[in-house]
Formats: C-alpha cells, sequence, structure tokens
C-alpha cells in the first residue's frame, strides 16, 4: 500500500492521546492520518477508569495540576460534540469526586495532601466529614468505617469507550483518515515532512509527526530523535452487573457508572511486565476495599475483570516536546488520556499545528528526566 | 421455535404460570422450549431481551429466581416446582443482607 499524498499531520498511536489530538487537528483543518496497531494494541484506553479528575493530580509539578484544570474546564464543550459524534451519550457527569477516606489515619493524610494541593493553586478541593458526605448524598449506603472523603466540586466521570470512539468518528468526519494494521518501523526525513514505514512495508508521508503511542512510546519517540523513557504500569479492574443507583458520585477507585454497573479499581502494579492477565488476590484486595466503602456490594456479582497498562514516564506526569534533530515531529504521553483529552484535542492540536507548545506542556519536556532514577505513580 | 428431544418430567412456575420441564434441564433451555422469549427488560432501555449465548457469557437470559435477581437463566438448573420471573431493569439491595 503506497501513501495517498502528503499528509499534514502524521499520528502515531490510535488510542486515547492519538485520538485526541487527531481529532483536534483535523478539526482545524489539517489533513490527518492516525497510524493505529488497532484492537490489538495494549490500549491504556480500554482501562481506563473514566474518571475527569483534577483532584489528585499534579503534586510537585505545577504545570501538570494547571494542564489538568485546563482540560477539565474544556470537558463541557468537549463532551457534547464527542456525545454527538459517538452518536450516543458519552455520559461525562460533572458531579463532583471524591477519594474515600476509611480511617483516621487515611482522613488526616488526605487531609495533608488537600492542604498541599492549596498550595499548589487547586481551588474548590475540600474535605468532608462523615455527616458532610451523607449530606451530599442522602440515602448512600456508606459503610461504617468511611470516615470522610476529599471532595472536588469540578471532578466527574464519563464512559471512556464511548469518549474514543467520539473522538475517533470526529477526526473521520472532519477528513481525517484512521489506518489501523501494522507497528511503525521507522521515521525517515524526505523533502517537506517525513516518511513512515510499517512492518508490512506500506508508508505514509507527511509534514509533521505525533508520537501518541501509550507504552510504546520510548521506541518510537527515538526514530524522531528523544528519549522518553515510558514503562508499562497495570491496573486491575472490577466491573460489577448493573445496579440500581447506590453511588451517586464517582470516587477514586469506585463509581457507579451510567448504565448502572459498579467499577471497581484500580491496582498499580510497577513490575514492568507487558502481560494484561489479572490476579486473583489483587482482584480481592480491590474488593474487599469496595465493601469497606459500600457493604451493601456484598449482594453484587462481578460480571468481569480485566487488566490493562498505563503509560508511566519516570515521575509520572506528562511529557510533550517537539524534536530539535525532527522539526515538526512532537511526542505527547501521559497516563490520564481521559482527562487531558480535551487540551489534546484542543490546545496541544493547535501547538501542532502551529509549532509552538502551549504554557504548561511546555513545562512537561522530557528533557527532565534524564539522570532520574526515582520512579513514582501519580 | 424449539422442540424438545426429551419429555417433560416437572413443572416449574413462570411470571405465575405452570410449565413443563425436565429437571435438571437450564432454566433457560425450559423457558425457550415452552416458548417464552423475553427474559428481561434491561436497565439503560427497557428493551426486552432473551438469551443469545447459553452458556454464562452474554448475560443476556437474566431472571429472577426465586427471590434472587439477576441470575442467569442457562446457568440456573431446573428443579421441580421452581419459581421464576422476568427481571425488569437493574437488580436492586435487600436490606439489611449485606
Amino acid at each position: 500500500m503506497s501513501s495517498s499524498g502528503l499528509f499534514d499531520v502524521a499520528v502515531l498511536g490510535g488510542g486515547m492521546v492519538g485520538s485526541a489530538i487527531g481529532f483536534g487537528c483535523a478539526e482545524r483543518g489539517a489533513r490527518v492520518v492516525v497510524l493505529d496497531e488497532g484492537d490489538v494494541a495494549l490500549r491504556a484506553a480500554r482501562g481506563n477508569f473514566g474518571l475527569v479528575w483534577s483532584q489528585s493530580k499534579g503534586d510537585g509539578m505545577p504545570a501538570y495540576a494547571a494542564w489538568t484544570r485546563q482540560s477539565v474546564a474544556l470537558w463541557p464543550a468537549l463532551a457534547e460534540r464527542a456525545s454527538a459524534l459517538a452518536g450516543r451519550d458519552v455520559q461525562y457527569r460533572a458531579v463532583g469526586g471524591l477519594t474515600f477516606c476509611l480511617d483516621e489515619a487515611e482522613f488526616a493524610a488526605r487531609q495533608l495532601f488537600v492542604q498541599r494541593m492549596h498550595n499548589q493553586g487547586q481551588e474548590g478541593l475540600q474535605m468532608l466529614d462523615r455527616a458532610q458526605l451523607q449530606a451530599l448524598m442522602p440515602g448512600c449506603p456508606l459503610g461504617p468505617e468511611v470516615r470522610g472523603a476529599s471532595y472536588q466540586p469540578a471532578d466527574g466521570h464519563v464512559d471512556p469507550l464511548t469518549l474514543l470512539r467520539g473522538l475517533q468518528a470526529g477526526m473521520r468526519a472532519a477528513g481525517g483518515v484512521h489506518l489501523p494494521g501494522a507497528a511503525v518501523q521507522a521515521v525517515e526525513p524526505i523533502a517537506g515532512g517525513y516518511r513512515v514505514t510499517r512492518e508490512d512495508g506500506s508508508q505514509v508521508e507527511a509534514q509533521r509527526i505525533v508520537v501518541a503511542a501509550g507504552v510504546k512510546t520510548t521506541p518510537l519517540a527515538r526514530m524522531i530523535g528523544l528519549d522518553v523513557p515510558v514503562r508499562p504500569v497495570r491496573g486491575q479492574n472490577i466491573v460489577t452487573e448493573r445496579l440500581a443507583p447506590i453511588l451517586p458520585l464517582p470516587a477514586s477507585a469506585i463509581r457507579q457508572t451510567g448504565d448502572g454497573t459498579v467499577q471497581i479499581g484500580v491496582t498499580s502494579e510497577d513490575d514492568g511486565s507487558f502481560a494484561t492477565a489479572t490476579t486473583t488476590a489483587a482482584l480481592a484486595t480491590m474488593a474487599a476495599r469496595a465493601l469497606r466503602v459500600l457493604p451493601v456490594l456484598a449482594q453484587a456479582r462481578m460480571v468481569r475483570g480485566w487488566a490493562a497498562l498505563r503509560p508511566m514516564t519516570p515521575d509520572g506526569f506528562p511529557a510533550y516536546a517537539e524534536s530539535t534533530t525532527h522539526p515538526g515531529c512532537f511526542v505527547a504521553t501521559c497516563h490520564s488520556g481521559v482527562t487531558l483529552a480535551a487540551v489534546h484535542a484542543g490546545p496541544l492540536a493547535e501547538a501542532v499545528l502551529a509549532g509552538v507548545l502551549p504554557e504548561h506542556a511546555r513545562d512537561l519536556h522530557p528533557d527532565r528526566f534524564v539522570g532520574m532514577t526515582h520512579v513514582s505513580s501519580h | 421455535m424449539f422442540r424438545r428431544t426429551d419429555p417433560p418430567d416437572c413443572t416449574i412456575v413462570w411470571e405465575g404460570r405452570e410449565l413443563p420441564a425436565r429437571a435438571g434441564e437450564s432454566l433457560a433451555v425450559a423457558l425457550l422450549a415452552a416458548g417464552i422469549t423475553t427474559f428481561r427488560e434491561t436497565p439503560v432501555t427497557g428493551a426486552a431481551r432473551g438469551p443469545l449465548c447459553l452458556m454464562g457469557a452474554c448475560f443476556d437470559c437474566l431472571v429472577q429466581v426465586e427471590e434472587a435477581q439477576n441470575m442467569q437463566a442457562c446457568l440456573v438448573p431446573v428443579t421441580p416446582g421452581l419459581r421464576a420471573q422476568m427481571q425488569h431493569g437493574a437488580r436492586g439491595f435487600v436490606e439489611d443482607a449485606a
């Protein structure tokens, strides 16, 4: 298969990040092609918990906190467009979000965290004690151990798979081309742009390249002269049968979806392995904590458990850069593709076309990883 | 739609009505053999649904068996006199049973 002329932008990766950027560029009139491995890819998008979430993001990295808040502010408009494009509601509900504390020590630790986040510009985030929590969610059958929660009124949740469908539909509706298939093997400069060669020998040419390849970012970023260490961190998920409404607000590691299922998360297994099997021990630990939050879930059946791999940088924060050796080639990687979808489809897409990274994203350059051995998950 | 290969040897009660069945066959098969195709109404749209896979994977054959909601009819063996009814919408919770 040969290329069909010179595209304005070739996005390498068709997951949540690549689809958002591809959609944003196509919507701004660029001729876009998204190269995607397809559904065999180790998509973090399929393991995403579906939170649109600012309350835990960016401790120690104010640019990430600000970038996240900017995305949350842009989310209502994105949700409306993505729903129309997907042909069904993406179920974005900015009803506020919680992080439950199950004893005094957890509550005290979370309180300190909330104060730290306040000092870094996080507004609206507050601690609720048990009585305030009950007043916020009348009738919610909270377990007796629930001491309180942190509460950010701007947070919310969404159906990540419908969002992905909406972004891809929007990219195609704006004239973009989605090419699932073989992995990318090489990127080489040509006159006026770059030629991308895939493992099946097919080639695509584009003026600009965006590497948005999730857990496969490192080898692809190297092809455009950027060193971006990304490793897989496994997250296991549980979903129950559909249940009558019991939890009106989404929380870290437990939320009830618009369709009634309760999703329970999520491990953060940092063992370097690309395996996607679940383990009974992890699922049992997750379920046990969920039962302390909502004991009535003991009556619910688990329908499915699964694991997905999230791309993690050495400090856990996103990375964005334009290559100096390959002008017009960019990398974008993060583990919060849902929350950041609105900035990826907006300011970041604009930046790819303009060649200047926006404020906040500019401060998340992968150069900071040089010599970094510290490893953490955010 | 379906024809039994072996005769019924007991009855079950579906929506208050007696139906012929064979002990040990699945509840889903007994209902299908009696001409029942609507097992439940979905929680999302209220659409009528019945069994698709008959092997425990699709969750489209959910019914209420005795007091238990959201039971997969294809995985429930028939016992004489078993009482079952349609599953309407999402499963509710039983008070104080947690």
